[in-house]
């Protein structure tokens, strides 16, 4: 009974996490703001969902599987990168670097300056 | 109790995938129709465990595992074509 | 000799531990396969990863990774009810410059993945010379708070696990 309740809280939550994040893409009005809602809450709401099949196959099915927790941690991992990744796209593409904080350093940010050159070792 | 948790889960993620969608159609920028494709990958992986659920079985976790993996390397994929006209350098 | 044979033992020990999950099944011949790809893969891709890289407390490691699992919670819930309630022309989004401390390339991947993840941040771009992170925060009325916060809290904590 408990075990359900818990499912079924955990079933929700995610859903709604779910929604909201795909949400966001339609609110908010700047590209980088959009960046916000998928990569938390989308991956919170995945992350709900898999919590409560891995409590349901574990307690009413009696079966345990590891593969949810591996999909939890490839998303995890995983959705930085991928958030990394479009924030330098859209940037690189509609962005330019007086539009930007200074670095505070005596090189400029990474898409558009070279980095300084390192002597290799061999 | 859990059958409409799950109706309800799929009735979000489903949601989730038409906004995804219409954020593809709409643009404006290129970055955001690969985060609309990326989301959707997640939406899709949340359907494919749910579906899993309905139905009792744990087949359906090697395939949402497929999904993530291709999902996140095809993002990549197109976010470096975008950054450097070329995926493999 | 040892380094020859593990480049990265905790690269081998993780690769043992995923694929043990993945075939989902305790058995001898898994394990051994697990074991096998544990020694081979961080061979075959040791020239990609020359250096290794070295984590002074395991503790601190897990104690690290709770942190972030609550503050991943934390933000989702913050970042919910901005996206839910707030007005779109009252989102403050500002760039902040955050400096680092951190050098080794490791330290710096977990340090942007875990602001990427947290309250209301994304980092978007590193500095040529790998010394500070562009982060964009979805909304803010005080940046050096914001940058003050990621410092003592995330970086902080990073500069005692890498060596």
């Amino acid at each position: 009974m408990i075990v359900e309740l818990l499912i079924t809280a955990f079933l929700v939550i995610g859903g709604l996490f779910g929604i909201v994040g795909s949400y966001g893409l339609i609110k908010l009005t700047d590209a980088m703001q959009r960046l916000h809602g998928p990569t938390k809450s989308t991956t919170l709401g995945v992350g709900g969902v898999l919590i409560a099949s891995m409590l349901y196959f574990g307690f009413v099915d009696h079966h345990v599987s590891f593969h949810e927790l591996l999909i939890t941690l490839f998303l995890f991992i995983t959705a930085p990168i991928t958030a990394h990744f479009m924030a330098q796209t859209y940037l690189r593409m509609h962005t330019k670097e007086s539009e930007l904080p200074p670095t505070g350093r005596r090189y400029g940010w990474s898409i558009y300056q070279d980095p300084p050159v390192v002597e290799e070792d061999e | 109790m859990i059958a409409y948790a799950l109706t309800f889960a799929f009735v979000c993620f489903g949601l989730g995938l038409l906004i995804c969608l219409w954020r593809l159609l709409r643009g404006p920028t290129r970055a955001d129709r690969i985060l609309a494709l990326d989301t959707m990958v997640i939406n899709m992986i949340a359907i494919l465990v749910l579906y899993g659920l309905k139905n009792g079985t744990a087949v359906y976790f090697e395939a949402s595992m497929l999904v993530a993996m291709v999902g996140f390397v095809s993002t990549v994929a197109y976010c470096r074509f975008l950054l450097r006209g070329d995926i493999i350098e | 000799m040892l380094k020859r044979i593990f480049p990265h033992p905790l690269l081998s020990l993780l690769l043992l531990i995923v694929w043990t999950m993945l075939v989902n099944k305790v058995t001898l011949g898994n394990l051994l396969l697990g074991v096998i790809i544990g020694i081979a893969l961080p061979i075959m891709t040791a020239a990609y990863w020359p250096e290794r890289a070295l984590i002074k407390s395991p503790l601190k490691v897990v104690s690290y990774i709770a942190l972030v699992v609550w503050d991943i919670v934390v933000a989702n819930v913050q970042v919910a009810l901005i996206i839910l309630f707030k007005p779109t022309s009252k989102i403050n989004s500002q760039w902040v410059t955050v400096p680092l401390e951190l050098t080794s390339p490791e330290a710096i991947t977990v340090l942007a993945g875990t602001i990427t993840m947290t309250p209301g941040t994304v980092t978007a771009l590193l500095s040529a010379d790998g010394g500070s992170l562009l982060v964009h925060c979805l909304h803010t009325d005080d940046p050096q708070g914001e940058i003050d916060g990621i410092k003592t809290r995330y970086e902080a904590r990073l500069k005692e696990i890498f060596a």
